[in-house]
């Protein structure tokens, strides 16, 4: 199995100050850190998710994977070749190859084009002239679920489960490798939410697309993920197969998200719930040691000074933290 | 579109407007089968009448028939108002996408040219550009087209920026479409909306400068019939004869009512039903 | 029929009908609605896009639009038809005895005024001195979990993270210590750990206050955690009632059944293919005879075709309406 993408070190950072008032304030790092040493790969075939909070800075890192953000620090490896330094050429290739489907299903959508328009774009954008468009646009919505006659209508006559696979269809109209997708159940009643789940699900078994997925919904992840990561401040406070990660959460905040979850039988009594104190630290005040210490229900005290290091348990599961959780 | 004319015309205002301006183009553009008399031809034999059968709006000093005069007037307010609506559209348009969508310094720059350009009172710009170039009816578009670019320019940029931090635009880039695209096919078609509207409203604003310059003498030269020059004719005369002023003051009202009916209407069309489908 | 006797709800609905005049007709967002909320207790409804939670709401803090229509029904609140009062009388309640937290904070924040004025402006029913007024915004503040409330009085909401100022909008609402708090979706827009806080802090000021709480929720896990009644709605009818424990361990109504079955919480198995409810909610302008969910049901019988179900109180305060009981 070969590794589609691989994400090494990678710091994306946005800028807070203009350079007059940084120079008046005397800061000499006016920026923001949104995602910070983040190493990661997706191999082909699989579907990899990320799971935070807002803050953690995972639209960020979905968005400069699909190379719209620019990088301060480490590379975006596609099949080998680093996104951050390809020119303009190359990232056209690349886009040929990686695509999107976007959080909010109607507003991802040209409010003025129809959905065969939409979904058929990016063959016009990549002057690919010799397909038929309206034969594409039929072949794409069948992929979906939606029947033809959907190519007429326009994004605001649709509905939200509706609009989510045209999203879909739009990511595939030329087989990408890599679909990127932001929060695909989210604004879904949770009786069509598997609609679109297993619309993914089917896909990659049928086409062996790879997936990246980013959402703050844990109880979808199990269904659809081979490996995820918990992202925290814009690091990864822990990465494995779903699996391991579900049964043997090893950093607190996994645990706290994990039972964070209220389970919907009123006989069980979560006793083991975890409610984390106060919210998520400014970026621009970052933390000193662990940034999870200020939050940490086991917090001890060399975690307020001392970063931790990154330790890994067998099968590939890493995390960060000075006193890791029992495994099972 | 066509929908939107149909609403346009079941709106009891909008119907109005419609009307009222469909009458001014026909009767601007068919002025030389309209109108009775030549409107610069002399005939001091009957000058200053009032209205009768022969002059619907009576004659001014030199004989001219006020109602031949006020209709090829008619030409000169329809093409000043299309000329000048339409080329500073187009300029403000490509001016305020860019300034909008591009790097902040190109914005920077570009609002600097708009803010400046508005801080001069329009008279004074037509006053100093006549005393340049002379009075003429190119004169008067000339002024009014840069007087009105960013009036539209400032408009097109508020929108983009709005529109450019949408998530499909987002989409778009994305999927790898090029700027070019983005704002012909993406950032356009929302923006010309607003921009129908106001410049619908702006016409008789057009029209009314037109008249107020040729007036004060910086516009057409006599003899050709303008609005404005009818009534500069007419504010001589006003101890003598009222009809010129009438003659040039009624067109100008019916214009001007027309245009703000069909824009307001237009605005109300458009706005809700945007509203209701977005 | 109902539950309880009357005079033990603070909140009795009895047959509710709300319509509304569209240009396409007459749209039946509610029909024959009956609702009951016992003094001093948690009550959960349960719904999906469509069903007509948004309208209920309206109904009861009676701010509905102005197309819409009360063909038939009741709300008593506090022994008064809310449906029968003077405007005048309806404003000494919204507020006092009756308040209401939304899903976005902002909605019920005035960006432009600060967090103190706006606690000390609700105030304006009491014969409090300012400092008085000053005091209990400060009291309130501290009760919902605010940090160093007294410096926080003079900031303004987007100087709030999201959890704040759902905290804030929750304080404001149960300052005049109403009878009854309306949530709707209070927690939608948060993360899963600060969903966690506000339920736990919900719980303990419900406790404190014994006031009563309406909420409205599509996420079953909260309202099996927090509700001890729940309402499950559908298309703009209520479909099934009970004490949680009853309508989550032995959902009767299909519809009910089949909603906890797809909650992807509740698949503790993982799964390549989520289960889901094929279908959509009819038009409700132009409702078929029968059952309102007959086209969705897997269990329909000839009857639900052309009969619409009666509201049968089948086991001791568990009603459902579906001729599948009636039938028994």
């Amino acid at each position: 199995m070969s590794t589609v993408l691989e994400i090494e070190n990678l710091r994306v950072r946005f800028r807070v100050q203009s350079p007059l008032v940084a120079l008046l304030k005397r800061n000499e790092d006016p920026y923001i850190d949104a995602v910070r040493q983040v190493s990661f790969k997706i191999e082909e075939g699989q579907t990899f998710t990320l799971v935070g909070e807002s803050g953690s800075g995972k639209s960020t890192l979905a968005l400069a994977v699909a190379g719209i953000l620019p990088v301060a620090d480490g590379s975006i490896k596609f099949n080998g070749d680093d996104v951050t330094k390809m020119n303009s050429q190359d990232l056209m290739d690349y886009r040929k190859q990686v695509s999107m489907m976007w959080q909010n299903p109607v507003g991802s959508l040209s409010p003025r084009m129809s959905v065969g328009g939409l979904i058929t774009e990016a063959y016009k954008i990549h002057g690919l002239k010799d397909r038929d468009r309206e034969v594409e646009a039929s072949r794409l919505l069948k992929m979906v679920g939606l029947p033809k006659h959907f190519s007429e209508r326009y994004p605001h006559q649709l509905s939200g489960g509706q609009a989510r696979r045209v999203g879909v269809a739009r990511a595939l109209a030329l087989s990408p490798k890599l679909i990127i997708a932001d929060e695909p159940t989210a604004g879904l009643d949770v009786s069509v939410q598997g609609e679109i789940l297993n619309l993914l699900n089917k896909l990659q078994d049928d086409l062996g697309v790879s997936m990246f997925v980013i959402t703050h919904n844990l109880n979808i992840v199990r269904h659809i993920s081979d490996r995820t990561a918990i992202m925290y401040l814009g690091r990864f406070a822990e990465q494995g197969p779903t699996d391991d990660i579900f049964a043997n959460p090893r950093h607190p905040y996994t645990l706290a998200l994990l039972s964070a979850n209220p389970e919907p039988d009123p006989e069980t009594i979560n006793k083991d719930r975890i409610e984390l104190k106060g919210e998520v630290p400014s970026l621009m005040n970052r933390p000193r040691g662990c940034e999870f210490h200020t939050r940490c229900p086991y917090v001890q005290e060399n975690c307020k000074e001392q970063k931790p290091a990154k330790k890994q348990s067998s099968d590939n599961h890493s995390y960060n933290c000075h006193y890791p959780l029992a495994g099972s | 579109m066509k929908d939107v004319i149909r609403r346009v015309a079941a709106d009891p205002l909008g119907l109005m407007g419609l009307c009222l301006v469909t009458l001014m183009v026909v009767s601007a553009v068919l002025a030389a089968l309209i109108a009775p008399y030549d409107p610069i031809a002399l005939n001091i034999m009957d000058r200053l009448q009032g209205p009768s059968w022969s002059h619907f709006l009576g004659t001014d000093q030199l004989g001219r028939d006020l109602f031949s005069r006020v209709l090829y007037g008619g030409q000169v307010a329809l093409k000043v108002a299309l000329v000048s609506t339409g080329v500073s559209l187009v300029i403000g348009t490509v001016l305020g996408m860019i300034a909008g969508f591009g790097p902040r310094w190109f914005d920077n720059v570009i609002m600097l040219f708009f803010d400046t350009i508005r801080s001069f009172p329009t008279v004074m710009f037509a006053l100093a550009t006549v005393a340049l170039v002379g009075p003429s009816l190119s004169t008067v578009i000339i002024v009014i087209i840069v007087t009105q670019i960013p009036t539209y320019g400032r408009v097109v940029r508020t929108q983009t920026l709005t529109i450019k931090s949408s998530e499909f635009i987002k989409a778009e880039i994305v999927m790898g479409a090029s700027t070019f695209r983005i704002l012909t096919v993406h950032i356009l078609p929302n923006v010309v909306g607003p921009l129908l509207i106001l410049a619908s409203m702006d016409i008789p604003t057009v029209i009314a400068l037109e008249a107020g310059l040729s007036f004060l003498g910086m516009g057409v030269k006599p003899p050709t019939p303008s609005w404005g020059s009818i009534l500069n004719d007419g504010y001589t005369l006003i101890r003598i004869t009222p009809w010129p002023i009438i003659a040039g003051s009624i067109p100008l009202v019916l214009v001007t009512l027309g245009f703000t009916f069909l824009g307001e209407s237009l605005r109300d069309q458009l706005d809700p039903k945007l509203r209701k489908s977005l | 029929m109902s539950a309880l006797p009357t005079t033990e709800n603070v909140l009795t609905i009895r047959d509710l009908s709300i319509e509304y005049t569209t240009d396409r007709g007459v749209l039946k967002a509610i029909r024959n609605v009956n609702l009951d909320i016992p003094k001093g207790s948690i009550v959960g409804v349960i719904g999906e896009s469509g069903c007509g939670k948004s309208t209920l709401i309206s109904s009861i803090i009676r701010l509905l639009a102005p197309n819409a229509n009360v063909p038939n029904g009741s709300i008593e609140f506090e022994k008064q038809d809310l449906l029968k009062l003077s405007e005048d009388d309806m404003r000494k309640i919204r507020g006092a005895r009756l308040s209401i937290v939304f899903q976005d904070p902002m909605s019920s924040l005035n960006p432009v005024l600060s967090i103190g004025r706006q606690m000390t402006d609700i105030q304006y029913r009491d014969k409090k001195t300012m400092s008085q007024k000053r005091q209990r915004s400060i009291d309130m503040l501290a009760s919902v979990g605010i940090p160093d409330p007294e410096s926080r009085l003079k900031q303004y909401p987007h100087e709030f993270s999201g959890g704040m100022q759902q905290r804030i909008s929750i304080a404001m609402a149960l300052q005049a210590e109403p009878s009854l708090l309306i949530a709707d979706e209070p927690t939608t827009a948060l993360d899963a750990t600060l969903e966690v806080q506000i339920i736990n802090l919900l719980k303990e000021l419900q406790s404190k206050m014994n006031c009563s709480i309406l909420f409205i929720s599509h996420h079953l896990g909260v309202i099996a955690e927090l509700c001890e009644h729940v309402v499950v709605m559908y298309a703009g009818e209520v479909v099934e009632q009970g004490t949680t424990k009853d309508v989550f361990r032995n959902p009767t109504h299909p519809y009910t059944a089949k909603l906890l079955e797809c909650d992807p919480a509740r698949i503790a198995q993982k799964t390549r293919l989520l289960p889901t409810i094929p279908g959509e909610i009819p038009d409700l302008v132009s409702l078929p005879p029968g059952c309102v969910y007959k086209n969705r049901c897997d269990k329909a019988m000839e009857i639900c075709d052309s009969k619409t179900p009666s509201w049968t109180d089948f086991k001791d305060g568990h009603f459902v309406s579906c001729h599948l009981v009636e039938a028994t």
